[in-house]
């Protein structure tokens, strides 16, 4: 046989050849990607050209909107522990996805954003659809990168997906220009197993987990704040193991809840501004607070100078500059949680606390009696949040994922659904943003098929992003839409009762018929205002094997108690507006 | 209280960084002071000296969230007294003023100052220092006009014993070789 000709190689070595775009699916296929949400548009076209024939392995939904594409990648992130994905086009289709870029950046979830970008030799001179998307997401992203050409690909998908990942998760933004995109490159992919310049998270200090269990072992009235650190790090066995064995009550931020189950006798509830009574006050009455994988949102604290002054402070933390950022941690333990709290396990006694978590039930008879009996079982006709929200938990026996938008709907969804699950309360935390919940619940669903996704959001917050409907009726996603309708933006609304005499300044709103809206596109749905027609109608939108929108008229104007104002204290949190 | 503080960042040399890093400071409303970036001992790896007047918990907060850059290798704070540092100053005098009298020639001698470039016009005079003795040199110089005045970034150096900065990336590699990730 004689040997092949140089031209025949060349050819042969031209024909392994593929375009960034292509590599830029073969890049994502190698991370394992299923799921990309996203928009075309003139800048990305190569890649979604690419996409056209990947359509067995990978599945693309179309949103309306590029917030919502991010936000239901959060959803599938929060919801899987995956990575999310997400394309947009240059320009205007990268400025839309900001704000969930900002939302998972506060909150933590891992997101890659590849955004169309102008040719290279174009950057700078203002042409069609140019945005500095490099310079506008830089600081709501843990790592942006702009590929400039085809060879870069590769290398800094793998980087981005490791970064977003890694430690502490976060969003990346990777902005490919057109160039890059139409050129050719010799494909081969490595993931990324390290970056010199980055320790994703530090290795235990067995000094400072030594002395934390010293502490731990001689406290008498420990106290325990899990954050979602704990889902991230997929640490809540060893959460559960740990506050079992040392006989301490914890109490979850509003991103760590579902991490333990509702109704585990040390599960006290929620931390905050709307949290639970019981963990507000005896945050103040601990001696030994320990905090996991939280970051001391002035949500939870209240005002600082007046929190938890009498406890020593244990902070278990992936990230160190959360480390005495707001509260002073007298024990700092550095590193992941699920090994921190394996290792911490095995240093504690066992010990019970029966007077102590007696407290905390105490302190639960009294919200009971105060707020919880009256928002479940109101004498009012008028149906309320709480009632809604605790109903659609039974009717799923606490097995959904609950999916929230931002407001008192956001509070009622967390204070009354009980979880049995991990990763199955899924909400805006640190960024609070409205229009969140209805394209979240599309991700969550895309995410977890399996499960009930039951989303609750509000009248003002559903117009933020209702476009998304028709991404849910196309994709035909049985996600279950609650409307927790008060022709209000109630939250506001609250504060302007309590803090502004009641001068409701542009809150109140006239509403479209959302159930009208729905079949519009497509997608049933039914409105009620009475508690013997919510019942039956929640039956069948649970039973009903596509979505389904569930518009509740509610008490227009009710408040979300107990409450720990602004600037106050977590111990002088309130029970209702008459106190 | 508020007070000077200089902080040295040891990052890879990537486009955007320094973006990245004035933004963290533009975000918590501090003004930084004076900033210099150069290469360092390593090719490929660049060095910050950031000045500000702050007070330390802020400092500490700010330098944690410049080592939480991804292509940020370290950082640290240090009080002035801590370290060694000079800025350059350039003065630029009408060369009439030198040939008028012998005061200005006695200034550049008095201030370990020297003279750069002479043009019948113009006379260029270089200074390193503390920002006060740049600063008093210009002040005697602006009696006779100075017509262009430029003080640099400052540049600082540690009072210990070396940069380490080679053994830094070989107890680094030990680092991150010691945490096993979960596994994804
Ligand atoms: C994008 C955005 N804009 C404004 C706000 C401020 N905000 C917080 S809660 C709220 C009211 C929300 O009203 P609605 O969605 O009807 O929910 P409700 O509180 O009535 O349950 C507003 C305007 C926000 N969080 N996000
Ligand atoms: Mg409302």
């Amino acid at each position: 046989m004689t040997a092949p000709s140089k031209e025949f190689m060349e050819m042969k070595q031209k024909a392994m050849q593929i375009t960034g775009a292509e590599a830029v699916i073969r890049s994502l296929l190698e991370e394992g990607v299923e799921t990309i949400f996203g928009y075309p548009g003139g800048a990305i076209m190569p890649v979604y050209d690419a996409l056209y024939d990947f359509d067995k392995q990978v599945r693309h939904i179309l949103t309306r909107h590029e917030q919502g594409a991010v936000h239901a990648a959060q959803g599938y992130a929060r919801v899987t522990g995956d990575v999310g994905v997400c394309f947009a086009t240059s320009g205007p289709g990268a400025t839309n996805l900001i704000t969930g870029i900002a939302d998972a950046m506060i909150d933590s979830t891992p997101l890659v954003c590849i955004t169309g970008q102008v040719a290279s030799p174009l950057l700078g001179t203002d042409a069609f659809q140019e945005s500095d998307v490099v310079g506008i997401s830089m600081p709501v992203t843990k790592w942006n990168y702009q590929i400039t050409t085809p060879e870069e690909i590769p290398t800094a998908i793998a980087q981005a997906f490791y970064i977003a990942r890694s430690g502490r998760p976060g969003p990346v933004v990777l902005d490919l220009t057109k160039d890059a995109q139409f050129g050719k490159v010799d494909f081969t992919y490595k993931r990324c197993e390290k970056i010199r310049s980055y320790v994703p998270e530090y290795p235990l200090d067995k000094e400072s987990l030594k002395s934390a269990a010293d502490l731990i072992n001689s406290a008498k009235k420990p106290f325990l704040l899990f954050g979602q650190g704990v889902v991230l790090s997929g640490a809540e066995r060893e959460l559960q193991e740990f506050i079992e064995k040392a006989g301490i009550p914890a109490a979850g931020t509003l991103l760590g809840l579902s991490a333990l189950d509702s109704e585990h006798e040390l599960n006290t509830g929620m931390l905050g501004m709307h949290g639970n009574y019981g963990p507000n006050i005896k945050t103040n009455e601990c001696d030994v607070l320990i905090a996991v994988g939280m970051r001391f949102d002035d949500r939870v604290t209240g005002d600082v100078k007046r929190y938890a002054r009498q406890a020593k402070v244990i902070h278990l933390e992936i990230d160190p500059s959360e480390i005495n950022k707001i509260i002073k941690a007298d024990v700092a333990v550095l590193g992941d949680a699920k090994k921190s709290l394996r290792m911490l396990t095995r240093l504690v006694k066992k010990q019970e606390h029966t007077d102590w978590v007696n407290e905390f039930h105490q302190a639960a008879d009294i919200e009971n009696e105060k707020v919880i009996q009256k928002d479940l079982f109101p004498v009012k006709p008028g149906l309320t949040m709480g009632e809604v929200v605790r109903m659609s938990s039974e009717l799923t026996n606490n097995q959904s994922v609950v999916v929230a938008d931002v407001g008192q709907n956001q509070m009622a969804a967390a204070r009354y659904s009980k979880f049995s699950k991990t990763r199955s309360h899924i909400s805006s935390g640190g960024l609070g943003t409205m229009g969140f919940g209805l394209p979240a619940a599309i991700g969550a669903k895309i995410g977890a098929p399996d499960r009930e996704v039951v989303a609750f959001v509000g009248d003002g917050g559903l117009q933020m992003t209702i476009q998304e409907l028709g991404t849910i009726a196309q994709e035909n996603l049985p996600v279950k839409l609650v409307v927790l309708n008060n022709h209000f933006l109630g939250m506001v609304r609250q504060w302007q009762q309590l803090f502004f005499e009641r001068r409701y300044s542009f809150t109140e709103m006239v509403n479209p018929d959302f159930v009208k809206i729905a079949e519009g596109f497509g997608i049933p749905g039914k409105q009620v205002t009475t508690r013997e027609e919510l019942k039956v109608a929640m039956k069948e939108m649970i039973d009903n094997p596509g979505p389904f929108l569930l518009d509740v008229l509610v008490e227009k104007e009710d408040n979300i108690f107990p409450m720990v104002p602004t600037g106050a204290s977590v111990s002088d949190i309130l029970l209702s507006a008459e106190e | 209280m508020k007070e000077e503080f200089i902080i040295s960042a040891y990052s890879e040399n990537h486009i955007g960084l320094l973006n990245r890093i004035t933004i963290i400071f533009t975000r918590r409303k501090v003004n930084i002071e004076s900033l210099t970036v150069s290469e360092s001992a390593l090719s490929g790896i660049s060095k910050f000296t950031i000045v500000v007047r702050e007070e330390r918990s802020r400092v500490e907060n700010i330098v944690k969230q410049i080592e939480k850059q991804v292509d940020v290798l370290k950082a640290y704070f240090h009080t002035n007294e801590e370290m060694i540092f000079q800025e350059i100053a350039l003065y630029k005098v009408p060369t009439q003023a030198l040939m008028e009298s012998d005061q200005i020639e006695r200034m550049v001698r008095k201030h370990n100052a020297r003279i750069l470039e002479i043009t019948k016009d113009y006379t260029v005079i270089e200074k390193t220092g503390h920002k006060e003795e740049t600063q008093e040199l210009f002040e005697g110089l602006n009696k006779f006009g100075v017509l262009q005045f430029i003080r640099s970034g400052r540049v600082a150096i540690t009072r210990s014993a070396n940069e380490r900065l080679s053994e830094f990336l070989a107890e680094r590699d030990a680092l991150l070789a010691s945490i096993e990730m979960k596994s994804n």
